[in-house]
């Protein structure tokens, strides 16, 4: 027994190392702060994309949980952070905090019932919590300005230091920043024993129940923590643009989320990230002739990857993987 | 009073008929299928388009417009649904709602985004007193033709061999296949069927529940509803989950409008956490 204990302990450390790849991605992401000045406002959207997917991956990557109403989280944190701005309490990081504190609370509320059903009560139930916030935002135009948006917020200066600016600089470090705090510790959690539950639930809930995983308990906090991190993307949106429209609720963005995701690859932390940034560079693209039936072409992506894409993309990151062995971990044993 | 029951009761018709396909090709191949109300959008814009291009009488498009979405599903299925039956539900999901965006900005393209307005034959429009009780005429033709559909469905899911096969493949897809039923060609069928009655849902509900780009979208919250709801192993489940949400749809929007939207919500909720495996789950080892 405590020869298996030192063996999961040991395996843990080892997947808790810090790769070279990983350091080169951070200061790549870094990096672009100077190499690409004049892009600095849609590099912070990637940002805020990849934060966002990167909290999907805690439910659906690591816990197995499939949603169609993740945006439900997004939106509630933009309304939380944007709220608190226009009433007078602009520190940023402040923002952040309260939006994640209300969206994680959100996420409480809703996850008995995502815990109970099977994939397609989640589905229904995570698409209903969603069209409720998307009515009420609506309807209670006092509160939210309905579909107008919530105008006039305005945000202090990061830490009383960094205003934010036109060009996206503050914004981008800002968002950067706290995309890669959030990361830390998801890394660390799921690297940790509470993560390799996590993964045990999602193989087989029977099996893991059987070997004394609680089940509804780890799937509820994972994802009273996904929907944190959610809410922290919201506020962070909310921040950077100082607006929050009806939009941050719309169906797209949590099928939007999803296509990121699985661009990118679920269940490893970078998937979301890395499909960010295809994501935003394909709907720049794609935008730039076509802007009106954007929504066309990513479902005829999304039809397309699931059917052939997915081994054709991720055979390749593989192939190249096993080409460079010093790039990745498991080329090494 | 009665009045809204029966517009509610009527509603929740064409929403049974929209759905009822659905419940069955999900019992059948544990598949989830997003794009059902594509579907339903392809049937309404059929007879849109028949009303207002060639004239047809409204009564004849209501076929036309069955048979239009039943042949574009079978060849659909043949074609890209097929080799998603093995999948995972997350690539499922992905898939449909792929569908559903290429619809949606598809009708976008070709129709337009605005809402689209058809012409009831006279006989049809208007309303009259029973009793007191007002009844529009085209809900209760669209009442007596649901009606007699689900009466139909119901009649050929539990007395026909047809319907025998199809609920020992529903029940158990393995043992069912063992046992020689061409389980294969039977989800052909019956994805037809239900896409055929999604079109014809469609068609029917156009003055009921609107039609513009958008419908698919709109209406794939009620179909996983009256799915999950119903339960997908019977006719009578979904039947009696579309009614409740139909009656408590058009009741809570005509009761207290402020909040009208959200009853059905507040009622999938309820549902669920009273009966997690739906409204006549029957007991499961």
């Amino acid at each position: 027994m405590s020869h298996l204990q030192d063996r999961v302990r040991a395996s843990l450390q080892a997947s808790r190392r810090w790769h070279i790849a990983e350091i080169v991605f951070w200061l790549i992401a870094l990096g672009s702060f100077w190499a690409f000045p004049r892009h600095l406002l849609l590099m912070n959207e990637i940002a805020i994309l990849a934060l966002f997917a990167l909290s999907l991956d805690l439910i659906l990557g690591f816990a197995g949980i499939v949603s169609l109403g993740h945006a439900a989280f997004l939106g509630l944190g933009a309304y939380a952070a944007g709220l608190l701005a226009k009433n007078g309490m602009g520190d940023p990081v402040l923002g952040l905090v309260f939006a994640m504190v209300v969206s994680g609370f959100a996420g409480l509320l809703s996850s008995p019932l995502i815990v109970k059903g099977n994939d397609l009560t989640r589905l229904m139930v995570t698409l209903g919590v969603v069209l409720i916030l998307h009515e009420i935002a609506n309807s209670w135009a006092s509160l939210t300005g309905g579909a107008d948006g919530l105008q006039g917020i305005t945000i202090n200066p990061v830490l009383g230091l960094f205003a934010f600016d036109l060009f996206g600089k503050t914004a981008y470090l800002y968002s950067l920043s706290v995309l890669f705090v959030l990361f830390l510790v998801a890394r660390r959690m799921m690297n940790s024993p509470f993560g390799l539950s996590l993964r045990a639930i999602r193989d087989n809930q029977l099996r893991a129940a059987a070997s004394g995983v609680p089940p509804s308990q780890r799937l509820a906090l994972a994802y009273t923590i996904a929907a944190a991190y959610a809410g922290a993307a919201g506020a962070l949106l909310a921040q950077t643009s100082q607006f929050v429209s009806l939009d941050v609720l719309d169906f797209h963005r949590s099928a939007d989320v999803m296509l990121v995701l699985i661009i990118g690859g679920p269940g490893y932390l970078y998937g979301g990230m890395i499909g960010a940034v295809v994501f935003k560079f394909l709907q720049d693209t794609i935008a730039a002739f076509t802007p009106q039936y954007w929504m066309f072409w990513i479902g005829l992506f999304l039809v397309l990857f699931v059917l052939r894409g997915r081994s054709l993309i991720h055979g390749g990151v593989k192939l190249f993987m096993t080409r460079l062995p010093w790039l990745s971990g498991r080329g090494r044993s | 009073m009665l009045t809204i029951l029966f517009d509610g009761i009527a509603y929740g018709m064409v929403l049974f008929v929209l759905a009822c396909g659905l419940s069955v090709t999900m019992g059948l191949m544990n598949f989830v299928n997003l794009a059902h109300g594509a579907f339903a959008m392809l049937g309404g814009y059929i007879t849109v388009l028949l009303m207002q291009k060639l004239g047809v009488p409204f009564l004849l498009t209501l076929p036309l417009a069955f048979i239009g979405a039943a042949l574009i599903g079978v060849i659909l299925e043949r074609i890209l649904y097929r080799p998603m039956y093995g999948k995972s539900h997350l690539d499922q999901v992905m898939f449909t709602i792929g569908i559903v965006f290429m619809a949606v900005a598809g009708a976008d393209y070709l129709m337009g985004s605005s809402q689209q307005i058809i012409k009831l034959p006279s006989w049809l429009q208007g309303r009259f007193d029973i009793g007191g009780v007002g009844v529009g005429r085209y809900r209760l033709f669209v009442l007596v033709v649901c009606g007699v559909l689900a009466f139909s469905l119901q009649w050929g899911f539990t007395k026909t061999r047809f319907g025998s096969r199809l609920r020992a493949s529903v029940d158990d897809a393995r043992v069912a296949r063992g046992l020689g039923i061409p389980v294969n060609r039977l989800f052909a069928l019956t994805f037809a069927l239900g896409s055929g009655l999604a079109g014809l849902g469609g068609a029917l509900g156009i003055e009921l529940m609107g039609l513009d780009p958008s419908f698919p979208l709109k209406f794939m919250i009620y179909f996983l509803v009256v799915v999950t709801v119903g339960g997908t192993s019977t006719i009578t489940g979904p039947f009696f989950a579309a009614m409740l949400l139909g009656v408590a749809d058009v009741a809570g929007k005509y009761f207290v409008p402020e909040i009208g939207a959200f009853i059905i919500y507040v009622l999938m909720v309820v549902l669920l956490i009273v009966r997690p495996d739906g409204l006549f789950a029957k007991g499961r080892a």
